[in-house]
C-alpha cells in the first residue's frame, strides 16, 4: 500500500524532474547540457541510489519509494538511466556489493540473452537493448555461474559496447563481455530469472507513468483544440476515445501497482511474482500499443511534429515494451506456468491475493 | 501532469481467506448435492429459492449491513470474495443477487425505518427476489425518458404504464421502480422521476414474458394498471431520484461478476490444452491471464477503496467498460486457441457446449446494466469533458 513517504519521495522526484527534465525544454534543447544539472539533482537527492542500503552509502529507501520514483519518472518520460542505476543498486545490494557512484544499467536485459561468469572470475557473453550502456559508467550483471547464479559489477569501459537506440532515440545498446574483468561478484540469492522480472515490474511502473501523462496531455487538448465551431473534446466520438484510454491507462496503473506491491512483500521470485510481475509487462505493453495510438488520434497533425512532446511519451511506450521480456515472451511464460498448474488451480491461483 | 486516475494496492485480509474456503466447501457441498453443474452454465435454472435461501442461512447476503436489519456488518471486500466464487462455480445466485447488489443498499438508504425493519431480514434470509424497474418501450439507455405515470392517489401513488426488459420480473416479490411524478423542467430534463418500492403482488400489476436469443426466458414486460403504491413506499425525495445515484452505483459497476460471466470458456481452454501446450496456445493463454488478472486487481482495488470511504467513480466505471468488453471477447479468444486441439480432446464436448452458450449470451454483456457507450460518456465526464 502507498503510504505518505512513498509520496514524499516520489513528490520529491517528479519536483526535480519538473524543474530540470521539463519534457518540453528538453525537446527544445539544442544539446545535453540539462543532462548533468538534472543527474546531479537526482543524485544529491539519493535518487539515484534509493534501492541501495544506508552501509553501501545509498538511500535505502523502500522498493515502494523506488517504484514511486519510476512512475514518476514515466510520467516526465525521462530520458535518462533512473530506472537502470536503480535496478542496478537494487541487484548490488543482493550480493552485498557496494554501489559506485554514477549512472549504472544492468546486463541482460533481454530474456534469451546469457552472460557466464567464467572460472576464472571474468564474464563473457553478449546482450543486447541494454538501455543506456553507453551512458553509464558501470554495469551491475546477474551471469551465470557454475555455482548457480552470480551478481557481478563491471566498469562500462571494460566492455565493448556497440551503440544503438531505442525508437525515442535513448540508447539500446549491445555489450560484449569478452573475459571482461570484473569489479567484484558474489553469489545471487536467486536464479537468473529475477532480473527480467524486476525489470519487467520497473519497466511496466515507467509505462503506466508515461500512459497517465498521454491520458493527461490528451484531454487538455481535446478540451482546448477547437474544430466545428466546438472543443473537440465535446465530440461523442472523442469522448469514447478518451474513455478508451482512460482505461488503458487505469489498466497499467493496476497492474504496475500490483506487481510492485508484490515484489515488495515476497521473500522470492516464486510463481507468484511471476504471475504478477509478467500480468503487468504484458497489460502495460498492451496498453501501451493502444493507448499511444489513441493519444495520437486524439492530437491530430499536430502531435505527429517534432515540436510537440507527445512522441517523447508514446516512442517511449512503445520501446519500453521490448525490455526486460515483451508481451508476448511473458505470455507464453505465463501460459506455461497455467498449463502447468492445471486448470484446477487455475482460478485459486488468480484468487491468491 | 497529475494523476486522476488511482488504484490503491488491497491485499486481502486473513479473514477473507478464511471466508473463500469456507464457501469453496459450501459450493463442493451443493456441486455434491446435485444443486447446480459448475461447469455446464446455461443448464438448470439461474435461480433457486432453496439454494438462496441456504446461502442467507450462512449469513452471505446483505453481508455489510447493519445487524439489525439482518444483515452481518461484514467487510466489502469479504462480500467480494462470496461474489467472485459464486460467479466463477456459475452458482445460482440470481434470485438474491440484485437484491442483495443494488436494492438492498437503496433501501438502506431510502426506505422508511418500519419498511427496512419488515424487508431487509427477508432479503438477508435468502427469500425476497427484486427486480429494476428502470427501461420503458421508449426508454432505455435514456433513463431519464420514462413516462410511465405515478398520480397522487389518497394515501399513495397510482402507476399507469409499462417497464421493459425487467430481468426476473416473473420470479420476483418487489421492484424498484423509476416513475414519473412531474415533467421534467426547461433547466432539468432528469427533474420529475420518483424511485418507488413496488410490491409484485399489487392488483394493476401484469408480467408478460420476453424470451431472449439464448432461448432462456429472464426478460420481462411489466404493465401497470392504475396499481396502487402506499407513501411509505416512495423512497428519497419525490421528483429528485436524479441525485440519489451515487456510490451505490460504483459497486454495482465494479464488482468481480463484471468480467466473470464467460469465465468457464477460458477454464475449460486450460483443461483441454494440458500441461504442455504448445507456443501459440500458451502464448494465448498467457495473454488472456495477464488481462483477467489485471481487471481483477482493479476490481479488489475498488472494493478496497470503497471499504475505505472513498468514491472510485470513473474507476469503477471503468471497471465494467473493460471487464464487459473482455468478457464478451473472450469467447473469440478462447475459439481461436482451440481452433487446433485434438478432436478426440476428453473436453472438447464440454468446451464446444460453453463456447455456443457464451457467444449466445455475449451481445448482452456490454448492453445490460447500462451500455458501454453511456459508461464511456460517464469515463468523459469523469475527465473533465463534459
Amino acid at each position: 500500500m502507498e503510504t505518505e513517504s512513498d509520496n514524499i519521495v516520489a513528490e520529491t522526484a517528479a519536483r526535480i524532474f519538473a524543474d530540470l527534465a521539463d519534457p518540453q525544454t528538453i525537446n527544445r534543447a539544442r544539446d545535453a547540457s540539462w543532462q548533468e544539472a538534472l543527474w546531479r539533482a537526482l543524485s544529491d537527492a539519493g535518487l539515484t541510489l534509493a534501492w541501495v542500503p544506508e552501509k553501501h552509502g545509498g538511500a535505502g529507501a523502500s522498493l515502494a519509494e523506488g517504484f514511486a520514483i519510476l512512475g514518476a519518472a514515466g510520467r516526465y518520460a525521462l530520458p535518462v538511466p533512473l530506472a537502470e542505476t536503480l535496478i542496478a543498486g537494487w541487484l548490488l545490494a543482493r550480493a552485498g556489493i557496494a554501489a559506485p557512484a554514477g549512472a549504472m544499467t544492468v546486463a541482460p536485459a533481454r530474456p534469451r540473452d546469457r552472460i557466464v561468469l567464467n572460472a576464472d572470475g571474468s564474464l563473457s557473453g553478449i546482450s543486447r537493448g541494454v538501455p543506456f550502456a553507453k551512458d553509464s559508467q558501470h554495469i551491475a550483471v546477474l551471469a551465470a555461474g557454475d555455482k548457480g547464479a552470480a551478481i557481478a559489477l563491471v566498469k562500462t569501459s571494460d566492455c565493448r559496447v556497440s551503440e544503438g537506440k531505442n525508437l525515442a532515440g535513448d540508447g539500446s545498446d549491445t555489450v560484449t563481455f569478452d573475459r571482461t574483468k570484473v569489479i567484484a561478484s558474489a553469489p545471487a540469492p536467486f536464479d537468473a530469472s529475477a532480473l527480467m522480472l524486476m525489470g519487467a515490474a520497473v519497466r511496466s511502473a515507467q509505462l503506466a507513468g508515461a500512459l497517465e501523462t498521454i491520458l493527461s496531455l490528451s484531454v487538455a487538448y481535446a478540451n482546448e483544440r477547437v474544430a466545428f465551431e466546438r472543443k473537440i473534446g465535446k465530440f461523442q466520438a472523442i469522448q469514447q476515445n478518451l474513455a478508451r484510454l482512460a482505461g488503458e491507462t487505469a489498466a497499467a496503473l493496476a497492474a504496475a501497482g500490483s506487481a510492485a506491491d508484490t515484489i515488495e512483500h515476497s521473500d522470492a521470485f516464486d510463481d507468484t511474482v511471476l504471475l504478477e510481475a509478467a500480468s503487468a509487462k504484458i497489460r502495460t505493453g498492451e496498453a501501451a500499443a493502444e493507448g499511444s495510438a489513441i493519444a495520437h488520434q486524439v492530437h491530430g497533425a499536430i502531435g505527429f511534429t517534432n515540436e510537440h512532446v507527445l512522441h517523447r511519451f508514446t516512442l517511449r511506450l512503445l520501446s519500453w515494451r521490448d525490455d526486460f521480456g515483451s508481451e508476448s515472451y511473458w505470455a507464453a511464460a505465463l501460459g506455461e506456468l497455467v498449463a502447468r498448474r492445471g486448470a484446477n488451480q487455475f482460478w485459486p491461483m488468480l484468487a491468491s491475493r | 501532469m497529475t494523476s486522476q486516475l488511482r488504484f490503491d494496492q488491497i491485499r486481502l485480509p486473513p479473514e477473507c481467506e478464511k471466508l473463500r474456503q469456507e464457501v469453496r466447501a459450501f459450493i463442493a457441498e451443493e456441486v455434491a448435492a446435485g444443486t447446480f453443474v459448475p461447469d455446464r452454465p446455461g443448464h438448470g435454472d439461474s435461480h433457486n429459492r432453496a439454494f438462496s435461501k441456504r446461502v442467507g442461512a450462512k449469513g452471505w447476503i446483505g453481508m455489510t449491513w447493519p445487524k439489525k436489519y439482518g444483515g452481518h456488518e461484514r467487510n466489502f471486500l469479504e462480500r467480494f470474495v462470496v461474489t467472485e466464487e459464486f460467479r466463477v462455480a456459475n452458482a445460482p445466485v440470481r434470485l438474491h443477487f440484485v437484491a442483495d447488489r443494488q436494492s438492498g443498499p437503496i433501501l438502506l438508504k431510502y426506505a422508511p425505518e418500519h419498511v427496512k425493519q419488515d424487508i431487509l431480514p427477508r432479503i438477508c434470509r435468502g427469500e425476497l427476489c427484486f427486480v429494476i424497474g428502470m427501461s420503458e418501450p421508449g426508454s432505455g439507455s435514456d433513463l431519464f425518458a420514462a413516462k410511465t405515470k405515478a398520480t397522487k392517489a389518497d394515501g399513495g401513488w397510482r402507476i399507469n404504464g409499462s417497464k421493459i426488459w425487467t430481468s426476473n420480473a416473473h420470479i420476483s416479490d418487489y421492484m424498484l421502480g423509476l416513475f414519473r411524478t412531474s415533467p421534467p423542467t426547461n433547466e432539468n430534463r432528469r427533474h420529475g422521476l420518483t424511485q418507488f418500492l413496488v410490491d409484485m403482488k399489487t392488483p394493476g400489476i401484469t408480467v408478460n414474458p420476453i424470451y431472449q436469443m439464448t432461448g432462456q426466458h429472464d426478460f420481462n414486460e411489466v404493465v401497470f394498471d392504475d396499481a396502487f403504491i402506499p407513501d411509505d413506499h416512495v423512497l428519497g425525495e419525490i421528483d429528485g431520484a436524479w441525485k440519489q445515484a451515487t456510490s451505490e452505483l460504483a459497486y454495482e459497476r465494479s464488482g468481480p461478476e463484471r468480467f466473470l460471466e464467460t469465465y468457464y470458456v477460458l477454464a475449460e481452454l486450460v483443461r483441454a490444452l494440458g500441461p504442455n501446450p504448445d507456443l501459440r496456445s500458451a502464448e494465448g493463454l498467457g495473454r488472456l491471464v495477464a488481462q483477467l488478472h489485471t481487471l481483477r486487481r482493479m476490481s479488489v482495488s475498488v472494493a478496497g477503496m470503497l471499504q475505505a470511504g472513498k468514491e472510485p467513480v470513473v474507476e469503477a466505471s471503468i471497471v465494467k467498460d473493460v471487464g464487459t468488453i473482455w468478457e464478451q471477447k473472450l469467447p473469440e479468444r478462447v475459439r481461436d486457441l482451440s481452433a487446433f486441439l485434438e478432436p478426440e480432446a476428453s473436453n472438447r464436448v464440454t468446451l464446444d457446449e460453453q463456447l455456443d452458450f457464451a457467444f449466445k449470451i455475449a451481445p448482452k454483456l456490454t448492453i445490460q446494466g447500462g451500455t458501454t457507450e453511456i459508461l464511456r460518456g460517464i469515463i468523459a465526464r469523469g475527465l473533465g469533458l463534459r
